[in-house]
């Protein structure tokens, strides 16, 4: 007979209090039933990777004491404009039934999802202990929501990443409300807006509106964290800014935007010698000694400072100012700084400690020559495109780059990186180097490149990344490839949790094998490759371990898709094809986008007219 | 539950691949479809030969698919196989004109079983020779001339704030450092190599917004995007005329018609070469590349303006500042 010894529910629960991740925690809520029952009272943090895996009411009732949720809505290829406008992902029934059922709710996190005015003035209404509030990408609202969050709310913190189409006069309106309703901030406000799209106003106007919000900051105020207004169109008040930065004592991340002129940066440094990220506004002015040393100055006082960003405009003369804070520098965002190499690596040589470093393709392959002979501790690279669609190199930016860091940097895990060439062999190297990475995405950007040495499809150079590298999680091919790098993946890809495939393949094989083989897969996202319905109907099952899966321009037909809905109640069969109504044409005739994701929430009832949910075997009949 | 993976599931039915070997170990794990020669080994540079599974194969081939020939079909051991491709597929494959021309045999590979698939697989010679295939696609100094390729959609894979950065600054990066650099500009720049941002103004609305075109993809993107840009400003502006409470429930209405010349409004623009034209004529994105500013113009006003005009660019140009 098994021995069975249980501890009181109060031992269990306080055991289960040191456990954060959710992984951990849906690993822990298997166990038993009674560690589930014990579990699901005390989880205070929620994560629903897709907001239409599960419903609402669902998520209530098993975890009744939410203090914290994080939802995210579109699908990934949305970042690039491949989710017509108006597919879903709206928060408001999220927000409707929380506001029931999680007085206490603090946090909110969106990524991709459509948050209405109406859904932020229930936010603000329901929850009395409202203090996080995180919106990555999200869309859909106005003025008149964040004025009700800002009028209701007292936050603890309050942290605002808006990506979206917030303009200036209403973020002065929105901050007039905040700063002149008389409501405290308690302690802390981080405050950080992403992409603001600009409004142009007349002449006059412009003076008076750009800087008003800031000066509306109370001079009681002095709990500021974190401002980032690096994509602000606008100029703002410098002044203002600087009075604001003077009183407050805990600011960490100070971010730019491009209107703040050079010159004023040291006056601004100097008020806020405790930053540990700061994000510059232009970097280049009329070129002076004394503004130089001034500059150099105020940044050798930032003695915290550990991350560095903005950088537009590069007057490289002005590059030498920051080297006083180099040697602590960590994490340097360079990716919109249009500066040669040579400017480059006399910056980077003096970095020793940076584990991460984002850059433009002007880099070059010395300029990650000398990244790889510098920056031993380096654990993440991005080197983005400058000319992305530009049909001949512009820069001398090879697959030798990426292969001198791969040789360099003992701690590379992570690398996303656009070029234009790659060969096998230096895929197999970089594999052979680097069998540590965990994030690899490559874009050579012409589809469909092979190999330029020998011509052959890079299905061996990448297959030899899934076999060197066991760790690894996310993957982005490009190039020419065929089906064998689907094998090679599908075999050796055993840790792989994300992958990205664009104009690759030539058959079903190459589905199959990635379905059939890749344990761990969670999010497949496939664009214009010629996979059909057999890998798909013969791996059913499988979409159902995933999060989702994403096709677009391939050939899955229609028929397939109904029949996929059919027999798979527990996915949800999108078909998007904005040419109308897939019954209209052929069964055989392919849809234009697929997008297949496990729900216990059956088919959703939010969809816009270009989105058909194929029905299940028990939901026909119904009407 | 949200993120569970719960692999332990019975497969319904149809589906009964899911059933896996545990432990497997490379060398004995059996992949269900072969990718080697017939009675070839060597395929892969490690060495390890995948050999078939012949019950996942029966399955396969329970829902009519896949046959021996397609499965045994890649020459692995030649330097470049011919592999087939899918040109001239559905419409929605990338037009690209650079790629080689489709042979006819190879694009029935990519669907179904068939038998021609082999007849193309088993013969020795090449079906078309990769080196001349892959010069035209890899090389971009090759004497085959490029044209450029349609845009396609949301490749390459960068958001939208990273388009334009060329362009949007200086094209290059700026000399070595030296001493006596010139002056770096003082006043901001229209576009901040976020997007491609496009000021639009409308007539009867003082307050000029912008655009960033990099955010649509077609002319009817754009003119829901004016629509909803100056719906609001719109009708405030008609109620302060009339001095009327802010109701915008009843107020607002779309603004439609942009670019068929039916509605109230119509959507025009400058180019580079400062005429103005109406939006809609030229393909989108020769559009996008020309465009300078765009302005929403009553219908009834359009007359007055003589599109393309040397004369009237003068009258214009005072007008839009």
């Amino acid at each position: 007979m098994a021995y069975t010894f249980s501890f009181p529910e109060e031992v269990l629960e306080h055991v289960f209090s040191f456990i954060e991740s959710e992984k951990d925690r849906n690993a822990i809520s298997l166990v038993c039933k009674s560690w589930y029952e014990i579990e699901r009272w005390c989880r205070r943090r929620v994560f629903v990777g897709n907001c239409y895996a599960v419903s609402p009411m669902m998520v209530i009732k098993r975890f009744p004491e939410v203090r914290s949720i994080a939802l995210k809505g579109k699908p990934h290829f949305a970042d690039f404009n491949l989710v017509p406008e108006g597919w879903g992902g709206y928060v408001c029934p999220w927000i409707a039934a929380m506001a029931c059922a999680f007085p206490w709710l603090e946090e909110i996190r969106l990524k991709r999802m459509v948050i209405t005015d109406e859904s932020l003035e229930l936010i603000a209404k329901s929850f009395k202990n409202f203090k996080v509030l995180v919106l990555t990408s999200c869309e859909g609202f106005t003025t008149d929501g964040l004025a009700a969050i800002a009028a209701n709310c007292r936050f603890a913190s309050f942290i605002f990443l808006i990506s979206q189409v917030l303009n200036l006069l209403d973020f002065n309106f929105v901050f007039e409300l905040v700063l002149n309703k008389g409501h405290k901030f308690e302690s802390k406000l981080c405050l950080c807006l992403v992409n603001l799209r600009e409004l142009d106003l007349q002449e006059s106007e412009v003076e008076d509106l750009s800087g008003h919000w800031l000066s509306h900051f109370p001079d009681s105020y002095t709990s500021l964290v974190s401002l980032n207004i690096s994509c602000l169109g606008n100029e703002v008040s410098l002044s203002s800014l600087e009075r604001l930065l003077g009183r407050c004592p805990n600011l960490q991340t100070l971010r730019l935007n491009r209107a703040v002129p050079l010159d004023r940066l040291p006056n601004l440094l100097r008020r806020c010698p405790q930053l540990v990220e700061l994000g510059t506004g232009v970097y280049s002015t009329e070129m002076r000694p004394e503004v130089f040393s001034n500059l150099e100055a105020a940044f050798s006082g930032c003695k915290q400072l550990k991350s560095l960003s903005g950088f537009w405009d590069v007057l490289p003369s002005y590059l030498p100012a920051v080297y006083p804070i180099c040697s602590r520098l960590t994490s340097l965002n360079l990716s919109y700084a249009i500066v040669q190499s040579s400017d480059l690596i006399k910056l980077i040589s003096q970095c020793p400690s940076l584990l991460r470093l984002w850059v433009l393709d002007y880099i070059e392959d010395a300029g990650l020559y000398a990244l790889a002979a510098s920056c031993k501790d380096l654990r993440e690279l991005r080197v983005f495109p400058s000319d992305p669609f530009g049909l001949e190199p512009n820069v001398a930016l090879t697959e030798q780059g990426l292969v001198s860091v791969s040789e360099g940097c003992p701690k590379l895990q992570s690398v996303l990186y656009f070029c234009r060439q790659m060969s096998n062999a230096a895929l197999n190297t970089i594999a052979r180097n680097r069998p540590n990475l965990t994030r690899f995405r490559l874009c050579i950007i012409e589809p469909r490149t092979p190999d330029y040495i020998t011509l052959e499809p890079l299905d061996s150079g990448f297959g030899a990344i899934v076999e060197h590298c066991k760790d690894l999680q996310r993957l982005s091919l490009s190039g020419l490839l065929t089906d064998r790098v689907f094998e090679y993946i599908g075999t050796y890809g055993k840790k792989l949790e994300m992958l990205s495939v664009a104009f690759a393949g030539d058959s079903d094989l190459g589905l199959h094998h990635v379905l059939s083989g890749c344990d761990n897969l969670r999010k497949l996202e496939i664009r214009d490759c010629p996979f059909g319905d057999k890998a798909l109907l013969a791996n059913a099952a499988k979409l159902e371990t995933m999060r989702s899966l994403w096709m677009s321009s391939c050939s899955v037909s229609y028929g397939a898709c109904k029949l996929l809905g059919q027999k798979m109640p527990r996915l949800n069969v999108e078909v998007i094809d904005e040419r109308g109504p897939p019954d209209s044409r052929p069964e055989s005739c392919p849809v234009e986008k697929l997008y297949i994701y496990r729900t216990i929430a059956g088919p959703r009832l939010d969809m816009p007219g270009f989105v058909w949910t194929m029905e299940d075997d028990s939901s026909l009949g119904l009407e | 539950m949200m993120d569970e993976r719960s692999r332990s599931e019975a497969s319904p039915q149809l589906l009964d691949l899911m059933n896996r070997s545990e432990g497997k170990c490379s060398e004995e794990r059996k992949l269900e479809l072969r990718l080697g020669p017939p009675g070839g080994e060597e395929w892969s540079h490690s060495g390890k030969m995948k050999k078939s599974n012949t019950e996942r194969e029966e399955s396969l081939l329970s829902l009519g698919c896949f046959s021996h020939a397609i499965l045994n079909g890649f020459q692995s051991k030649d330097t470049t196989p011919p592999w087939p491709s899918y040109h001239n597929k559905a419409s929605s494959f990338l037009q690209f004109p650079s790629t080689p021309p489709v042979m006819g045999k190879e694009a029935l590979a990519s669907q179904a079983c068939c038998p021609k698939v082999v007849e193309l697989q088993n013969n020795d010679t090449k079906v078309f020779s990769p080196s001349s295939a892959n010069t035209a696609v890899s090389q971009p100094n090759t004497s085959q001339k490029r044209t450029a390729p349609a845009p396609v959609v949301g490749w390459p894979p960068i958001r939208s704030f990273r388009k334009n950065l060329a362009s949007s600054s200086n094209s290059k990066p700026p000399p070595e450092s030296s001493q006596h650099n010139e002056v770096a500009g003082k006043k901001p720049v229209d576009n901040y190599g976020k997007g491609l941002f496009v000021k639009i103004n409308m007539d009867g609305v003082p307050i000029g917004r912008k655009v960033d075109l990099n955010a649509y993809d077609s002319y009817e993107n754009l003119s829901s995007a004016v629509d909803e840009l100056f719906r609001g400003l719109l009708a405030a502006q008609r109620d302060s005329s009339a001095g009327g409470a802010h109701n915008k429930v009843e107020e607002e209405k779309a603004i439609t018609g942009l670019l068929d010349g039916k509605g109230e409004y119509t959507l025009v623009y400058e180019d580079n070469e400062g005429d103005r034209m109406l939006v809609g004529d030229v393909p989108w994105h020769m559009f996008v590349s020309t465009v300078k500013r765009l302005r929403v113009l009553k219908s009834s006003e359009l007359s007055a303006f003589t599109l393309g005009s040397k004369q009237e660019k003068i009258a214009l140009d005072s007008a839009m500042k």
